[in-house]
């Protein structure tokens, strides 16, 4: 059991922000792991899950040599100006290795909070070997008292054969901050790669299109992702599957409220095998002003591939409305049950505490529509 | 429970009722009939509040209050309830969770109606989605049961229905207006339109209406 030393450094106003992201401050209870990064000091790292390593970067580069074929291999070192930087920087960040056939029961989390104006690094390596099934939730998040900074992360994620990796990422940042993430997993024969994002907060500027590589037969990637942008608000944010081997499929789904903000949507299917299947659904509301661009983008490139993609725009019918009033709710609490199922993004299979995180997430956004 | 006089309304800025008057007692059950287009579906919409409908002139009362001017869900807590015709589909919205949400009987009641409507299986869907005409209307009863209003509205109940599920709701239809109570202690009313007539088979009316271009010509 790893010691949850660290959190007691940060205020409890802002403990309760991390709550919101999906972290556990006081008990591991209901975690398989821990990893804490406050801006660019690792707090602590660890896990009591048997067959689950989590360890501080630098620890492991040390420790397996054998890691260094991991090490900026799926995300490239030089891919632009954020990576530069990262690779120019100490390493900071977690290696977590589940060993074969290694299932957790609970999610494994990660906090990654940024206090005081600065730009936090962030390089994080997860590898699933055959067999082997987690879940993270990376929750990250900006003190109250945090005025600028930004957030700069890479992440690698290794996904073996027959193996699953589910992601969710939760974040909670301020109006101030600039969020780089730049994340790749390449996914083995018959493996599976679930990523979840939610971005309810609003954040200056978010910039990311995460790559999934299905590089084995049968691999499967699955994206979704719900985001609400405030006014001030940039969010670019898209994701990717590349189809490699044969029998692949990604299923990539957005659920988007502009509420003053803006919000790219990118969605990307490169179908490069035969017997591959890719959908990209992006649905999108307009709340008030703001921008809501809906780019998916499909590329068949052999004979055999079936993608498609769909992709609207649209506000909440008044019909809707009206129907729910007719029943007796007012027009705000309407609106709200409106907006609520629509942001529902319900993922087969994800664990209960991960969804429920996703579930606390959006009720808190509620307020305010 | 609900007096309407000199009603004017506009569509879309086309005026499609022209000075209607009705009058429900309690526990009375009127039937409106008449062609397509002659504005019935127009008089339940406005009756209920929707935005389409804009009144111009002339006052709808709902035991006493005046609610032409009144939100739609002031209207619905006070008692007035409206089964749709088409519906439209909640994505997100677990049809058990929206029951929970407005219901004035109590949650406890919900899993019992829902089996006697046949929609057990359906609370765990989203509102509509993919639901069949006759599961959209088992559907709407179900709603007005767990709303319970004072004053209930149907439009074409029977329109897309099946003989099966034509008893069922007919049944249902007949309880929710306390029909299965004996006359003098029925309190609730409602105002039908039917094309067939059919409902009429379930549901004893007490008075008629013919609406002919937006105007009532016989009762």
């Amino acid at each position: 059991m790893p010691e949850m030393k660290g959190f007691d450094s940060i205020s409890t106003e802002d403990r309760e922000r991390l709550a919101l992201t999906g972290i556990q401050t006081d008990s591991l209870e209901g975690r398989a792991g821990s990893f804490l990064l406050v801006n660019d000091h690792v707090l602590h790292a660890g896990s009591n899950a048997e067959g689950v390593e989590v360890m501080m970067i630098d620890k492991a580069l040390e420790k397996y040599a054998w890691l260094s074929e991991y090490f900026w291999n799926v995300v490239p070192k030089d891919k632009d100006q954020y990576t530069k930087y990262v690779a120019d920087h100490p390493q900071r960040g977690y290696v977590i290795i589940a060993r074969k056939g290694a299932k957790t029961t609970f999610p494994l989390q990660s906090c990654m909070f940024l206090q005081g104006d600065t730009i936090q690094t962030v390089h994080n390596i997860v590898i699933a070997e055959e067999g082997a099934e987690v879940h993270l939730i990376a929750g990250c998040a900006s003190s109250m008292k945090t005025k600028e900074g930004a957030h700069y992360g890479v992440n690698e994620i290794y996904v073996g054969k027959d193996a699953k990796v589910t992601s969710t990422m939760i974040h909670t940042w301020g109006e101030e901050i600039e969020v780089f993430p730049r994340t790749a997993s390449i996914v083995e024969e018959g493996g599976t790669f679930i990523s979840n994002y939610v971005c309810m907060k609003p954040t200056k500027m978010v910039q990311m299109y995460p790559t999934a590589y299905l590089r084995g037969k049968g691999a499967v990637a699955r994206f979704s992702s719900v985001i609400v942008a405030g006014s001030g608000s940039h969010i670019d944010s898209g994701s990717r599957a590349i189809l490699e081997a044969p029998e692949t499929s990604a299923e990539l789904i957005t659920r988007a409220i502009t509420n003053g903000g803006t919000i790219i949507s990118r969605g990307a299917i490169i179908g490069s095998a035969p017997q591959t299947k890719g959908n990209i659904e992006c649905r999108g509301l307009i709340l008030k002003d703001g921008i809501m661009h809906a780019i998916p983008e499909i590329d068949g490139r052999v004979t055999d591939v079936e993608l498609s993609h769909e992709a609207a725009v649209g506000k909440i019918a008044r019909d809707e409305i009206e129907y729910l009033m007719a029943r007796g709710l007012s027009e705000e609490e309407a609106t709200a049950t409106i907006i609520r199922g629509f942001l529902d993004v319900r993922i087969e299979g994800l664990p209960d505490a991960l969804q429920k995180q996703i579930d606390d997430a959006i009720d808190s956004a509620d307020h305010g529509f | 429970m609900l007096e309407i006089s000199n009603l004017h309304v506009e569509v879309g800025g086309r005026e499609v009722l022209h000075g209607v008057n009705l009058k429900i007692n309690d526990g009375e059950t009127h039937v409106l009939l008449g062609p397509n287009g002659s504005g019935k579906t127009t008089l339940l919409r406005t009756i209920m509040g929707f935005g389409s409908s804009q009144v111009t002139s002339g006052k709808i009362l709902f035991n006493g209050v005046d609610v032409t001017e009144k939100p739609v869900h002031e209207r619905a807590q006070l008692g007035m309830g409206i089964m749709f015709q088409r519906p439209p589909t909640i994505s997100g919205l677990k049809l058990g969770k929206f029951l929970a949400a407005t219901t004035k009987i109590g949650e406890e009641r919900i899993p019992a109606l829902a089996e006697r409507m046949h929609m057990t299986k359906f609370l765990d869907r989203d509102v509509n989605a993919g639901f069949s005409g006759g599961e959209i209307k088992r559907s709407e009863i179900l709603q007005l049961m767990v709303q319970e209003p004072s004053f209930v509205m149907l439009d074409e109940p029977e329109s897309g229905v099946d003989v099966e599920n034509m008893a069922l709701l007919g049944g249902a239809a007949a309880s929710l207006l306390e029909k299965d109570q004996h006359m003098i202690n029925r309190t609730k009313s409602s105002l039908i339109i039917t094309h067939t007539g059919y409902i009429l088979d379930y549901i004893e009316a007490d008075v008629g209406h013919v609406l002919i271009d937006g105007m009532m010509r016989c009762s």
